[in-house]
């Protein structure tokens, strides 16, 4: 099982990087961030490209900058980098807890936060914590750039609204309104193996009303999808057990056409985001009336 | 400096592609190479290199018998370029034993019987020893975390929990 031959190219800078992908037929090349999914589609022959630019020589993409909104973090930062952030485990708890479900210390060594959003695996974590966060992906081109909002950014099974000559280089997490609670749900073979099914949740209490719910399941269908009408199920309401097996049942309808493979089946795809959809509620609801007693 | 080529045995060697030259550092020793960029790492340092003990398990990154360290970090060599290599510390198996006298983490799974075939234990090594040696006082959820990365199809994996375990009082104990 070893890769096709292909041409290598390791440019220093984004600028050179953005010539080569000019230069080349966008079909004939692929992009390598930290190649924890492009090296195993390369040594099954999945894919065989002419030419791979590897990106992990470019200069300035490896960073998590606090910003006045939030934080910024390079497209080339490895998810060991984010692990080991105090201030991403702070201030952004539910993308760090996504960071740690996502393989294990080798792979979160090399593989990169852009490399995730750009390989857009349906069972992936960072997707669907992006739409949760409402992060921003940032592209360059020789256009210039393009700031894309996470939810517009995720288009089908390996697919992202990257246009060919764009490179992804930095993601951008707005920081939660304070009093946000959240969930991280998965259930994998491992801890660690792609999802089979997950469901990240969001949510803010005021008045004693929920307000502002993500619901975002991801595994069960093509990409990570936010469920709107679960959402607004819950939105307005007091935290309830009745409310939540409402919002949580909704999700079964929200789950259009689901995943079938050796793993799960159909039925049993829809049922996890049903239940994971609901624990996800319930304990974002927990914390956001802990986060409330405790302000 | 040692100056290596692929033999003429690889596969890659009849490319004719361009190769890459690359310097790189494994085990302390200096080496220069040129290589096809299809090259893995682990291919690299078996073929090229004669450092049999990384071996090549599933080749896309589930197993962790590939595990090296590069600049200090646990990686899968299956899932890295040679050329990305390039100036780059890289330790191995054959890295962990100094002046003949075995790391606390190979005494520590013999001692603990960690292993049964021996095909997996040199990853398991690898990704036990950027933990330790970064943190001898790890968690047992730390360790766990690391050891469910790897994977083992004779032992299970109790005796190599205690390896782990045993190692790191060892070399705890070493550097406290």
């Amino acid at each position: 099982m070893k890769s096709a031959p292909f041409e290598y190219a390791a440019p220093a800078t984004i600028g050179d990087a953005l010539d080569i992908l000019g230069e080349n037929d966008p079909d004939a090349v692929k992009l390598m961030a930290g190649g924890q999914s492009l090296m195993p589609l390369l040594n099954m022959r999945l894919a065989r490209p002419e030419l791979v630019v590897d990106l992990g020589r470019v200069a300035d993409l490896d960073f998590i900058r606090e910003t006045a909104e939030g934080v910024a973090i390079g497209a080339m930062t490895t998810k060991r980098a984010v692990e080991e952030s105090e201030l991403i485990r702070s201030e952004f708890p539910l993308f760090w807890e996504s960071t740690v479900a996502i393989g294990h210390p080798p792979i979160r060594n090399r593989g990169t936060v852009g490399g995730s959003m750009a390989q857009a695996d349906p069972a992936s974590e960072y997707p669907a914590a992006a739409i949760a966060l409402d992060a921003e992906l940032v592209a360059v081109s020789k256009a210039g750039e393009r700031v894309i909002a996470a939810e517009e950014f995720f288009v089908t099974y390996l697919t992202t609204s990257l246009e060919p000559g764009e490179i992804l280089t930095e993601v951008r997490i707005p920081r939660p309104a304070s009093g946000t609670g959240w969930s991280f749900q998965e259930v994998a073979r491992r801890h660690g193996d792609f999802a089979i099914v997950g469901a990240v949740a969001t949510l803010r209490l005021e008045g004693g009303v929920v307000v502002d719910p993500r619901i975002v399941v991801f595994g069960a269908a093509d990409r990570a999808v936010r469920m709107g009408e679960a959402e607004g199920l819950i939105s307005g309401q007091r935290p309830a057990e009745e409310v939540f097996e409402a919002a949580a049942n909704r999700i079964a309808a929200g789950v259009e056409d689901p995943l079938s493979d050796v793993h799960a089946s159909e039925e049993y795809r829809r049922h996890l985001a049903v239940v994971l959809g609901g624990r996800a509620l319930r304990e974002a609801a927990e914390r956001a009336t802990r986060e409330g007693a405790g302000a | 400096m040692t100056v290596v080529s692929p033999g003429a045995s690889n596969e890659s060697a009849s490319s004719a592609r361009p190769g890459h030259r690359i310097k790189l550092r494994v085990n302390g020793e200096a080496y220069e190479s040129e290589v096809d960029p299809r090259m893995p790492l682990a291919d690299y340092l078996r073929d090229v290199l004669g450092l049999t003990a990384t071996h090549v398990g599933c080749e896309h990154g589930v197993c962790g018998v590939c595990n090296v360290l590069v600049d200090g970090r646990a990686v899968r060599s299956c899932l890295m370029l040679a050329v990305q290599a390039d100036g780059r510390e890289v330790r191995t198996v054959e890295g962990l034993a100094e002046g003949g006298k075995l790391h606390p983490i190979q005494e520590a799974f013999i001692e603990e019987h960690g292993l049964q075939c021996g095909f997996c234990t040199g990853g398991f090594m690898m990704a036990l020893c950027e933990l330790f040696e970064g943190n001898p006082h790890a968690s047992d959820e730390e360790i766990k975390d690391v050891v469910g990365g790897q994977i083992c199809r004779c032992t299970g994996y109790n005796a190599i929990l205690r390896a782990a375990q045993n190692a790191a009082a060892k070399m705890g104990a070493a550097g406290s």
